[in-house]
């Protein structure tokens, strides 16, 4: 089959002699890929950033798909249902699945304890090979896969899998409260969707932050919120400060992660060598920015590796920090219900769909920021949603 | 002493000036603070407690899937989960030093930066593995440069313009420096 095949750093392949997936376990089920994204993260695997990423590994963890196989345990799907499935695999049993920690289950990933199975994202995160493909192997398919319930645009669906979880559950873990004002560090879909999910919780005012200015152009219609180019801001911090009559937001929120610029000593020790678990300058910031007793939340991914970041002014400032890996079982419900009914409209943040067979060029696309690029989907050419 | 660093005061610095914003209408923004729940304090809706971990310790697991390839598994767990990927097992020197590496629990570096180590090794590999099976890796595409062709032409070519001009003046330099050797061995 043809499917996306890691070679390196900045190294990809559209390769058509992977081996077909099989049936693994009694509950996994083999899905035909109707659309795949690239990922924000998956920028960071193709930066060589998160360790044990291995060559000729399919990377994708954002995809939907018509359901070809199903394993002998499965009995919540049948042949030719047609799924979005969360990013996180997940046992449904668990301790923690137990608490809708669906993104933290103990039982998918025997490769590293602090974090749960992921698709096609490194060893770290399971070992499974991803979505981006014709086909794809899904555990624990009674648990993760839900129905694209009819009259859903399979554009949104597909965004429903990660990008608008994760944004809204940024959203959701500042513990908004009317009036508040938000500020979100990164202008990238996920940045775009905890912007205008912070409206949702009642949010009073909205910024954000980049310095891709094509980006903030777009959030800033997108979202309806004020957008700044920290370039053009000089000192973040003090800005923030300032149009926040010097207290400081009640809630930062974190949507960058480990490949962010603005600090030449964090690129240097998180991206160019990499000594840590990645360039923590926009963690920085909103520690710094958001107000004594404020909220930080993180969504952006970093490596397992130490951070630099000031944890010192989160004791004195009496910071609560709030960060996981989006629980996107427990969340699908609400968004479902927030796309049906015209609230949230995720495809608009689609710029480019790409046949399969260019994955390298999306990738190049995406990580070079080219085009416009805010988010790239992949089509496979069995794939006839 | 006046601290010159000290922004000029402007609106922005009213107090005020953040509240009039946020408490301006927000009519036009469909479904604002549908979602707003004032319960929802740092540990409320993450953890959905039901009763102490321990107290669950025995839950019903799902069946083991075979482990029928060599699967890495980190010394915090008790044993392999029950399910996990089957991509891309551990191989070659790059396998040697993973295996070393799951040796050492997550919180320290001589976990994670011998698997970095590896994860380089295992690119040379995968040349290794291409040229076995017939494959000659075409930078060109692997690197997504159709697009930089597409949209960046000019800085494109500019680049590798440049690239090969420094090539091109590191052979003539190296060349020219073997013909000085060369001709110092004769003189001998």
């Amino acid at each position: 089959m043809l499917a996306m095949n890691f070679r390196g750093p900045f190294r990809i392949r559209a390769d058509r002699h992977r081996p077909m997936p099989e049936i693994k376990h009694p509950q996994d089920a083999i899905l035909r890929v109707t659309r795949s994204c690239i990922c924000g993260s998956d920028l960071h695997l193709y930066h060589g950033l998160v360790p044990d990423t291995r060559v000729g590994m399919t990377f994708g963890h954002e995809f939907t798909g018509i359901v070809e196989e199903i394993g002998s345990g499965v009995d919540n799907l049948k042949v030719g249902d047609h799924v979005m499935v969360p990013f996180n695999i997940a046992c449904g049993t668990c301790p923690f699945c137990q608490q809708k920690l669906f993104g933290n289950c103990h039982e998918s990933n025997p490769q590293a304890s602090a974090v749960g199975g992921i698709y096609g994202y490194s060893h770290t995160a399971g070992g499974y090979d991803g979505g981006q493909a014709e086909y794809v192997r899904v555990p624990y398919a009674n648990v993760g896969p839900t129905i694209i319930p009819d009259g859903m645009d399979p554009d949104d669906a597909v965004l429903l899998t990660d990008v608008v979880p994760t944004g809204y559950q940024a959203a959701e873990m500042g513990g908004i409260q009317k009036g508040d004002t938000v500020v979100v560090f990164g202008a990238g879909p996920v940045g775009i969707m905890a912007a205008k999910c912070a409206w949702l919780f009642g949010a009073g005012r909205v910024i954000v932050i980049d310095h891709i200015d094509y980006r903030l152009d777009f959030v800033k219609n997108y979202a309806q919120c004020e957008a700044y180019n920290f370039k053009e801001l000089g000192d973040v911090v003090l800005f923030m400060k300032k149009t926040t009559g010097w207290y400081g937001a009640d809630v930062c929120i974190d949507a960058v992660g480990a490949d962010a610029a603005g600090d030449a000593f964090q690129s240097l020790v998180g991206r160019k060598l990499p000594l840590t678990g990645g360039a923590a300058t926009a963690l920085h910031w909103a520690i710094n920015s958001v107000k004594k007793g404020g909220i930080v939340s993180i969504v952006g991914v970093y490596g397992p590796l130490d951070s630099l970041v000031p944890i010192g002014n989160v004791v004195n400032k009496g910071i609560t920090i709030r960060a996981n890996q989006a629980s996107v079982k427990r969340l699908l419900p609400i968004l479902i219900d927030h796309v049906m009914s015209g609230r949230l409209d995720p495809k608009a943040i689609i710029s480019h769909r790409l046949p399969l067979e260019e994955v390298a060029e999306g990738y190049h696309l995406f990580s070079a920021k080219r085009d416009n690029c805010i988010k790239p989907v992949l089509i496979p050419p069995r794939a006839t949603a | 002493m006046e601290n010159k660093n000290r922004p000029e005061p402007d609106k922005t610095m009213e107090a005020d000036y953040d509240r009039n914003i946020a408490n301006s209408s927000k009519d036009h923004i469909p479904g604002w603070g549908i979602d707003f729940n004032p319960e929802n304090d740092p540990t409320y809706p993450m953890k959905h407690w039901n009763g102490a971990d321990h107290q669950r310790s025995n839950y019903e697991k799902p069946s083991q899937q075979p482990i029928d390839v060599e699967v890495l598994q980190s010394i915090e767990r008790p044993g392999v989960s029950r399910v996990f990927g089957t991509s891309t097992p551990p191989t070659g020197l790059s396998g040697a030093i993973r295996r070393w590496a799951y040796k050492w629990n997550e919180s320290t570096y001589l976990h994670w930066v011998p698997l970095v180590l590896a994860d380089r090794i295992n690119v040379f590999e995968g040349y290794i593995d291409d040229f076995k099976h017939g494959i000659v890796p075409n930078p060109f595409a692997e690197r997504g440069w159709q697009a930089e062709w597409k949209y960046n032409r000019k800085s494109f070519v500019q680049n590798l313009a440049i690239g090969v001009a420094i090539a091109g003046a590191a052979v003539v330099i190296i060349k020219q420096q073997n013909k000085k050797k060369k001709k110092k061995r004769y003189v001998m």
